[in-house]
């Protein structure tokens, strides 16, 4: 198809959709409006089992299968990358000359290091009782330790992130979710249901049952997958290089 | 007065995002991407979301365009590398 | 007010599905999608909004003294937000190995190229 065909087909799909939208969008309930039965209804029962954080109760207890299903996803779509950028047969390795990093931005990267590191940690560890969690968590941490990248060069970074380990890490991360969801069958009612374990008092570090465990797998598994993710990526971008 | 201020950013994100997809350029949109996950976080905790706010800040600002960095940089690499083989 | 944040929301979409459809990188197009992606996220979260509520969070708000925000869509928005940025990965994955194995990203080119 040629380039101005294709514009045109664009053209007309794309008004179609945007009509289509608008009108959607005209019928829809009024922004800000005061009709959310769901929202109310998951409150009522966040509140029911102790835990402060209605989000986290939400993605960890009232929707834990959906959870699983979205961190079986995270897991496939790790699992592809890695398969998709593994060094090849006719590839080799070149390794990089470590580059003179300025002094300020050095300093900088290694102060801010532990500071954002421990700010990861905090997030995962409060998910149940402020915003936060393991997904957001789980980010902050694993970026944190790129920052090493900037500060001290690529051959450090590969020191203290063996890929291998992190690799295994996702992978406990997702059977110690799918463990906790197996005891909730053996041990209380249904998978995943949050009946193991007792809520505790509301707003403390060990309220809402099983939410704090599902919360730290969570956690560790996106912190390993990132970790993963870019250790693949940089490794392309940095070190793989075409012919023998 | 809320209102006024979550018209604003919203504006901002559409703005911000239009001029992603008219970069054409993959490093500088990747740039502009980065500066459209700021403006979300910041319309995302205007809507009273910061749990969302705060995985868009990570995530948006810092892990996607660093992920699209990578991979212009690999892409180019290659490119240079057959230009000086030929 | 009203409707205009919906209307963003499908603005976005629509913006992106062009960077999509017009794009000669595919890296570019995989930005795009990203866009897509965030248009989403903000439709969720107009439509769970509350005027004059605050986050559904009640580490310091005592439980029922003020209405909150729907927290349904926050959850499905926030799981999204990460496990989106995986599948973006993953897309960048393939057009990595699209580089390897045509040595171009242009999509037109690659069209060609099959023929």
């Amino acid at each position: 198809m040629s380039r101005r065909a294709r514009l045109w087909l664009v053209a007309v799909g794309g008004g179609a959709l945007a009509a289509l939208l608008v009108a959607a969008c005209l019928d829809l309930p009024a922004f800000g409006g005061t009709r959310h039965p769901y929202g109310d209804r998951a409150v009522r029962e966040s509140l029911a089992r102790h835990t402060a954080n209605t989000i986290a109760s939400i993605n960890f207890d009232q929707r834990a299968f959906d959870t699983l299903g979205e961190i079986s996803i995270l897991f496939a779509a790790v699992l592809g990358c890695v398969v998709l950028l593994r060094q090849t047969r006719d590839e080799h390795r070149a390794r990089p000359e470590p580059e003179p990093v300025a002094l300020p931005v050095r300093r900088y990267a290694l102060a801010v290091l532990p500071v954002a590191l421990l700010t990861g940690l905090y997030v995962i560890a409060h998910g149940q009782l402020s915003p936060g969690g393991g997904f957001q968590g789980g980010v902050v941490a694993a970026t944190s330790l790129h920052l090493l990248y900037l500060g001290a060069d690529y051959r450090a970074l590969e020191r203290i992130r063996p890929v291998g380990l992190y690799e295994v890490g996702d992978a406990l991360a997702v059977s110690a979710y799918l463990v906790t969801g197996i005891a909730g069958l053996i041990g209380g009612t249904a998978f995943l249901a949050n009946t193991l374990l007792p809520y505790g008092t509301f707003n403390t570090l060990s309220s809402g049952g099983t939410v704090p465990l599902l919360n730290a797998a969570v956690g560790m598994e996106v912190a390993c997958a990132v970790v993963v993710l870019l250790a693949r990526f940089l490794d392309q971008a940095v070190e793989i290089e075409e012919g023998k | 007065m809320a209102d006024a201020v979550i018209v604003v950013v919203l504006l901002l994100v559409g703005a911000t995002a239009t001029t992603a997809v008219a970069v054409r350029d993959p490093e500088r949109q990747a740039l502009v991407l980065s500066v459209l996950g700021v403006v979300l976080a910041v319309l995302f905790t205007v809507l009273q979301a910061p749990d969302v706010g705060l995985s868009q800040l990570a995530v948006g600002s810092a892990l996607t365009p660093l992920l699209l960095l990578l991979t212009v940089r690999k892409v180019r690499r290659r490119a240079q590398d057959k230009g000086r083989q030929e | 007010m009203g409707v205009l944040p919906y209307l963003v929301a499908a603005w976005i979409f629509l913006a992106g599905c062009y960077g999509l459809a017009t794009s000669r990188n595919l890296i570019h197009a995989v930005g795009c999608l990203a866009v897509c992606q965030s248009a989403t996220y903000v439709l969720l979260l107009a439509v769970g909004y509350r005027d004059h509520a605050t986050a559904p969070v009640f580490s310091d708000v005592q439980p029922g003294s003020r209405p909150v925000v729907d927290p349904v869509v926050q959850a499905l928005t926030l799981t999204d937000v990460v496990v989106g940025a995986t599948v973006t990965a993953l897309l960048l994955a393939l057009v990595v190995q699209v580089s390897k194995r045509h040595g171009t990203v242009d999509p037109d080119a690659l069209s060609e190229l099959r023929g």
